[in-house]
C-alpha cells in the first residue's frame, strides 16, 4: 500500500504509521464537560467506507497527514497535512 | 503404478544424467526432469503416507497442486520438508526422503490408523478432548501429533541466502501458458512495463511438452525475449494480491542448481507493484471421487499425458481412464504413439459427442460408456480395478460389479479456474451452470482474467480472450488508443462435463482431500451433525486446510455439501482463497533481515569503552547497554552489590547517553511544556530543571524525566531510554494537530549528546578536579541547577546537579564525538577517589532504594497517585490528560498503590510475585497486588522490591506472602514506604 506524503511523494505503508482518529475533535479544557473529554477518549465511529485518519510519516519527513482511507477496501482516497492549513509555512 | 521411460519425447535432456536419492536408494533422470518425473520412470508407486491414516500414496498430479509426493530435501545438513516432488527439479547429489512414515515408506506401523478409521473421522479432536474428557489431551497430544503429520522442520538455522527486492510495472501477468504468452507480447508491443511470472521451470503452461504447440510457443517466446520492457521470470509464483497494487512473488533462484548456489541466492522475494494484474492463471483437473480413490496409481488424467508430453514417462504399463467429459480424450493417439500403453476408457456417461468418439475410433480403445469405477485392489499398487453400470441421473451404481486390470488410473471430473489470486481481493467465485465449475467473480479494477482460469477451455477462444484482455488493460492504462474494443469470445462448453460428485452403491473411503483423509462420508457425517457453512465445514473436517489449499478437493467438497443439503451448488457458496497461493519459506520473507539484521544495534559514543573494561552488555530495546562490570570470578549479584554499595560510599559513574533527549524551542516552548507536563513550567528560571511528569489523555501516567530550560525559548526534554521515539510523537502530534498556533518546534538531539551520571558523596570533589573552572559549591551550584564549562582539557561540557540515585550527584553532557575523552577525563579524576564504573543493574538497586518508578510501575494502567506522585498534578492550569483525572474509576479505593517490600528471611523476592496472605504456597489464592521491581538492597542489607498494592498505604507494617507459583518460590516480606533510604534527601542536597 502506497500513501502519498505531500513533501515526499508516494511512499510504502512502512514508512508511516498511525496516529489516530482524525475526526474527533480535542476538547478545549476551560469549556469541556467531562463527557466530552470521554468522549474524544473513547468514542470513536468506526464507519464502513471512506474515514479521515490520521498518519505520521515518521520514517521520513514526520509530517503529519490527514488520510482519507476507505476501510472496506482499503482504498487511500486522498492525503493532505492535517491540522488547520497554515500560509507560508516555509520550514 | 509401474511407470517406465519412453523411448522418444518429453522436453528432457537425454544425454545429460541426473543421480540422486530417493529414500537413500541411488536413482537417475535426466535434466529436466522433476523428482516426481523420475521417480515414475524409475518404477516408483509409493511416494508417501497420509496425514492422519498414513494410507499408502502416490503420485496425483503433475503441477503445484499436488496433495500426496510431498518429500524432504536434504542438503548440508539442513532439511527443507514438505517439498512437493512434482515441482523439485533434479540435479546431481539431490537427496529426497519420504514423510510421515514409520519406520520405511512400505512399511508404515502407524498405518494401523486407518483400521481405526471410523475413530479419527470428521470432529474426532473435538469430540473426545473437548468437554470433560479434556484432560485426555494432554496425555494423547504428543502420540498424536507423531502420528498425523506432515514433515519434520530443520532443528538448526538455514544456511542458504535470500534476498528481497522491490520493483514495478505496468502489468503483471501471472501463468505463462499461451494465453499469458500473448497477453504479454500484446501488452509489452504497446510498451508497457511487464512482468510475467510461471511458477514452472519452463513457460508455455498446459501446453509445455505438446509438439503441436511447441512452434507456438517458441514463437512467443523469442519476440518476448527480444523486448526490453518485458521481465520474464519462470519458477517464480506469486503467492498474493495484496492492497494498492502490490503483489508477493518468490522466485526460486538456485535451489535447483547446486553449482549456482554460491552465488545466487536460494530464493529471491519481489515485492512487486503493477498498475494491473492479468491472471492468465488456468485450471486445475478435478479428480472424481470413489472408493479407493487414493490408492498409489490412480493419478489425474491430464497427469498421465503431461508425463508423457514433458518429461517421456510412462504412468504405467497397463492404463485406463476413469471421465466424465470429453477432455480426457484428447491427444490419445499423440499418447499411443508415444508408446503410452492405455487400454479402456471409462466414462461415467451414456454418450459421448462425436469429437471425442472420433478420438477413441482413431485409437482403438475400448471405450465402456454408462459404468463406474466402484473399486480399487490393491494396497501399495492398484492390481487391478472393479467397474459396474452406472445411472448418471441418480448417480447410482445400477448393475454388477466386474473386474478390469490395470496398473494405473487416469481419472477427471473436470477442470477448475484456478481463482486463488482472483478470490483473495474481493472476487467471490461464481458458480457456472454451463461449464459445471467455479468461474472468478467481479474484480475490483485491479485485475483482469483471461484463458481457461476465464472459462475459456477452448484452445482458439482462450487466445482471443488473451488479447482482448491484454487490449481492455493498456486501454484503462492509457498505453493504446484503440478506438474500438475486441469482443470477449463467448464461452463454449467444450468438454461436455457430465457431473459426477458421488457414486451412491459403492462401498468404501472415497477420499476429498487427499491431503486432510477427509472423505465423502466425513462431509455428510458433518451434514448429519449440523455443520451446514461451508466454512464450519471446512473447519470441522479440514478440508482444503492442508498445505494445498485444496486445489483438488474444494469444488467436490462444496458438490457433496450441496448434494446432502439437496441444494444448487451456488446455494451452498464457496470459501475464500488466502494467500499464500503455495507454501513460501520464511526464508525468503525474512530475507537478510536476520540475526544482527533484523533491526538496527544503537552504540553509546562509550560503547567499546564499555566492552574494554569488561562489562556484560544487555539490551535495552534497541540499545547496548552495561549490565555490570564484574570483577575477578564475581557473579551478577556480587557485581552489582559491590557497584551500588561503593557509589554509597565514595564514587560511581554510569553512561546515561541512551536517555531520550528532544530540543524544544520557540517562542511558545515554555507554555508549550506547561501543558505537556502534569506539573507547573511555565516559570522555570532559566539555567534550572524540573523532574517533570506526562499523562496521557485518559489519565494515565505516560512518561517522565526532565525538563532543561536552556534560554527563555530552548529546553532540553529528556525521556526515558524506552519512549524516546514515542515522546517525539506525541509532541509533535499536538503541535500538527491540536495546538497548531503554538510557535515551537521539537527536535530528537538524543544521539547528538553523551551523557554521564556522577553520583555519590565525593561526586563534588571529583568533579571540581575534573573541571577546575565550573564552581561546584553548593551555593554556587545548587540542586537542580544546570552549568555551561569545560574540562581540564577543554572540551565543552553542560551539567545538570540531578538525582536519580539519592546520592548527590550530577549528569555531565558533552556533544556525542566527545563523549570518550570526557568520560575517560572523568575516570582519571575519579580514581584517588575510590570510582567505580556501574551498569545498569546497580542503576536500578539504587533507584529502588529511593523508590523511584520506571516502565516496570508506569505499566500503563497506573495513575501519578497510585505511584506517590500525585502532589505532581496540577490543580491550576490544564494539561494533558487533566480532563480525565478526576473520573470515578480513579477514586476508586481497591486501585493499587505503591508500597516497598522487604523480605523477611535471606530469600530474595521475584519480581513479577503476587502478593497474598496465605503463609503457605496455595493456588488458587486471591492477589493483593504484584511485585514490580526487585532487587538486593546494600543500603538496607536486605531483599527489597517495590509493588503495586490494593490500598497498600493502609497495609504500611504488616505481613504479607509475595508468592510465585511456577517457581515454588513464596516468601514472608513486610510493606514499607517506597522510599527505603535517606527519605529526607539529605544526601541529594548535601
Ligand atoms: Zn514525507
Amino acid at each position: 500500500m502506497l500513501i502519498l506524503c505531500p513533501n515526499c511523494g508516494d511512499r510504502d505503508l512502512s514508512e508511516f504509521s498511525y496516529v489516530g482518529d482524525a475526526t474527533v475533535q480535542r476538547p478545549n479544557p476551560p469549556e469541556a464537560r467531562p463527557e466530552d473529554w470521554q468522549s474524544f477518549v473513547y468514542h470513536r465511529q468506526n464507519p464502513r467506507g471512506p474515514h479521515r485518519e490520521l498518519w505520521q510519516h515518521n520514517g521520513g519527513c514526520r509530517l503529519i497527514l490527514e488520510v482519507t482511507r476507505n476501510t472496506l477496501t482499503h482504498e487511500i482516497v486522498g492525503t493532505k497535512v492535517a491540522g488547520p492549513q497554515r500560509a507560508g509555512s516555509g520550514t | 503404478m509401474s511407470g517406465f521411460r519412453l523411448k522418444t519425447g518429453g522436453l528432457i535432456d537425454r544425454s545429460q544424467t541426473r543421480t540422486f536419492t530417493f529414500d537413500s536408494k541411488k536413482m537417475s533422470g535426466f535434466a529436466g526432469d522433476t523428482l516426481a518425473s523420475a521417480l515414475l520412470a524409475n518404477g516408483q508407486s509409493l511416494f508417501g503416507r497420509s496425514f492422519k491414516y498414513h494410507r499408502p500414496r502416490g503420485l496425483m498430479s503433475v503441477g503445484s497442486e499436488e496433495p500426496n509426493a510431498l518429500v524432504t530435501l536434504a542438503r548440508d545438513g539442513v532439511q527443507e520438508p514438505n517439498a512437493r516432488a512434482t515441482m523439485v527439479e533434479i540435479f546431481d547429489g539431490l537427496k529426497a526422503t519420504s514423510q510421515n512414515r514409520w519406520p520405511s515408506l512400505s512399511f508404515d506401523l502407524l498405518s494401523a490408523n486407518q483400521l481405526a478409521g471410523p475413530m479419527l473421522q470428521a470432529g474426532f479432536y473435538y469430540k473426545t478432548f473437548m468437554g470433560p474428557t479434556r484432560k485426555a489431551w494432554r496425555f494423547y497430544e504428543p502420540l498424536i501429533r507423531r502420528a498425523a503429520g506432515l514433515g519434520k522442520a530443520a532443528q538448526k538455522p538455514d544456511p542458504d541466502r535470500y534476498e528481497k527486492i522491490n520493483s514495478f510495472a505496468d502489468i503483471l501477468i501471472v501463468g505463462g501458458g499461451i494465453a499469458g504468452l500473448t497477453a504479454a507480447l500484446k501488452a509489452a508491443e504497446k510498451n508497457a512495463r511487464v512482468v510475467l511470472v510461471d511458477e514452472h521451470a519452463e513457460f508455455g503452461g498446459y501446453h509445455r511438452g505438446d509438439p503441436r504447440e511447441a512452434d507456438t510457443i517458441a514463437d512467443l517466446l523469442v519476440r518476448l525475449k527480444s523486448l526490453d520492457n518485458v521481465s520474464m521470470l519462470p519458477r517464480t509464483t506469486c503467492f498474493g494480491q495484496y492492497d494498492g497494487g502490490t503483489y508477493g512473488l518468490v522466485e526460486r533462484v538456485s535451489g535447483h542448481n547446486r553449482e549456482a548456489m554460491q552465488f545466487a541466492p536460494c530464493e529471491r522475494y519481489h515485492v512487486l507493484r503493477a498498475r494491473h494484474a492479468i491472471y492468465a492463471t488456468g485450471a486445475i483437473e478435478r479428480p472424481l471421487v470413489f472408493p479407493g480413490n487414493d490408492r498409489p496409481g490412480v493419478m489425474l488424467a491430464d497427469a498421465v499425458r503431461a508425463y508423457a508430453l514433458r518429461y517421456g514417462v510412462s504412468a504405467g504399463r497397463d492404463v485406463v481412464l476413469f471421465t466424465s467429459h470429453d477432455g480426457a480424450y484428447k491427444q490419445l493417439s499423440t499418447l499411443q504413439d508415444m508408446g503410452v500403453p492405455i487400454r479402456a476408457i471409462v466414462d461415467t456417461r451414456t454418450a459421448i459427442s462425436d469429437i471425442a468418439m472420433a478420438q477413441v475410433a482413431a485409437t482403438g480403445l475400448q471405450l465402456i460408456t454408462g459404468h463406474t469405477v466402484t473399486q480399487i485392489h490393491g494396497h501399495h499398487r492398484i492390481k487391478r480395478i472393479s467397474i459396474a453400470p452406472f445411472d448418471p441421473y441418480t448417480s447410482a451404481v445400477n448393475g454388477k460389479e466386474r473386474a478390469f486390470e490395470c496398473d494405473c488410473l487416469g481419472i477427471s471430473g473436470g477442470w477448475t479456474p484456478s481463482i486463488h489470486l482472483t478470490s483473495q481481493m474481493g472476487g467471490a467465485p461464481e458458480w457456472d451452470e454451463t461449464l459445471h465449475t467455479v468461474l472468478p467473480g467481479a474484480s475490483n479494477g485491479s485485475w483482469s482474467v483471461c484463458g481457461s482460469v476465464a472459462g475459456y477451455f477452448d484452445r482458439e477462444d482462450s487466445v482471443q480472450s488473451a488479447e482482448q484482455t491484454a487490449e481492455q488493460v493498456l486501454r484503462k492504462l492509457s498505453l493504446s488508443r484503440a478506438r474500438k474494443a475486441l469482443a470477449q469470445p463467448e464461452r463454449k462448453d467444450v468438454l461436455n462435463v457430465g457431473p459426477v460428485w458421488s457414486i451412491k452403491g459403492a462401498v468404501g473411503n472415497a477420499f476429498v482431500d487427499f491431503q486432510h483423509d477427509v472423505t465423502a462420508d466425513d462431509i455428510l457425517l458433518a451434514h448429519q451433525e449440523g455443520f451446514l457453512s461451508v466454512e464450519h465445514l471446512k473447519r470441522y473436517t479440514t478440508l482444503g486446510m492442508g498445505t494445498d489449499q485444496g486445489k483438488l478437493s474444494n469444488i467436490n467438497g462444496l458438490a457433496l455439501m450441496a448434494e446432502a443439503r439437496g441444494l444448487e451448488i451456488p446455494k451452498v457458496g464457496t470459501t475464500r482463497f488466502r494467500p499464500p497461493y503455495t507454501p513460501v519459506s520464511f526464508g525468503s520473507l525474512v530475507a537478510d533481515a536476520r540475526g544482527s539484521h533484523w533491526r538496527p544495534t544503537r552504540r553509546t559514543a562509550l560503547h567499546s569503552w564499555h566492552l574494554d573494561a569488561g562489562a556484560e552488555m544487555i539490551d535495552a530495546g534497541l540499545w547496548k547497554r552495561p549490565r555490570v562490570y564484574k570483577r575477578g570470578d564475581e557473579d551478577l549479584e556480587q557485581a552489582y552489590i559491590r557497584e551500588a554499595r561503593t557509589t554509597r560510599q565514595s564514587v560511581g559513574i554510569v553512561d546515561v547517553s541512551t536517555l531520550g533527549k528532544i530540543a524544544v524551542q520557540g517562542p511558545d516552548a515554555a507554555g508549550f511544556l506547561d501543558q505537556v507536563y502534569s506539573n507547573a513550567f511555565a516559570k522555570l528560571a532559566v539555567g534550572k530543571a524540573r523532574y517533570g511528569l506526562m499523562l496521557r489523555e485518559d489519565g494515565i501516567v505516560y512518561d517522565d524525566g526532565t525538563a532543561w530550560r536552556l534560554s527563555e525559548t530552548e529546553f532540553l526534554v529528556t525521556t526515558t531510554t524506552a519512549q524516546a521515539a514515542a515522546v517525539l510523537e506525541h509532541l509533535e502530534l499536538y503541535l500538527a494537530v491540536h495546538w497548531p498556533d503554538l510557535k515551537v518546534h521539537v527536535t530528537s538531539v538524543t544521539d547528538q549528546w553523551a551523557g554521564a551520571s556522577v553520583a555519590g558523596p565525593k561526586a563534588r570533589a571529583m568533579l571540581s578536579s575534573a573541571m577546575p573552572s565550573i564552581d561546584f559549591d553548593n551555593d554556587a551550584f545548587p540542586f537542580m541547577a544546570i552549568r555551561h564549562g569545560k574540562t581540564a582539557q577543554g572540551i565543552p561540557v553542560m551539567l545538570c546537579r540531578l538525582s536519580f540515585s539519592g546520592e548527590l550527584a550530577y549528569e555531565v553532557f558533552t556533544p556525542s564525538r566527545y563523549g570518550l575523552a570526557v568520560w575517560e577525563e572523568l575516570q582519571a579524576a575519579g580514581k584517588p577517589m575510590d570510582l567505580v564504573t556501574y551498569g545498569m543493574e546497580a542503576l536500578g538497586t539504587l533507584r529502588i532504594e529511593k523508590g523511584h518508578v520506571v516502565s516496570s510501575e508506569l505499566n500503563g494502567l497506573t495513575t501519578a497517585e497510585m505511584v506517590g506522585l500525585g502532589g505532581m498534578a496540577s490543580q491550576k492550569k490544564p494539561y494533558i490528560g487533566s480532563g480525565m483525572t478526576d473520573r470515578t474509576a480513579f477514586q476508586d479505593e481497591r486501585r493499587h498503590q505503591l508500597v516497598g517490600l522487604v523480605s523477611k528471611s535471606d530469600a530474595s523476592v521475584l519480581t513479577g510475585s503476587h502478593l497474598v496472605r496465605s503463609p503457605v504456597l496455595t493456588t488458587p489464592c486471591l492477589s493483593l497486588g504484584h511485585v514490580t521491581s526487585a532487587t538486593y538492597s546494600p543500603a538496607r542489607e536486605k531483599y527489597v522490591a517495590l509493588a503495586l498494592l490494593e490500598k497498600g498505604r493502609d497495609l504500611i507494617g504488616r505481613e504479607l506472602y509475595a508468592t510465585f507459583p511456577l517457581k515454588g518460590h513464596h516468601v514472608a516480606v513486610e510493606v514499607v514506604d517506597p522510599c527505603f533510604f535517606d527519605k529526607d534527601g539529605e544526601r541529594m542536597h548535601g
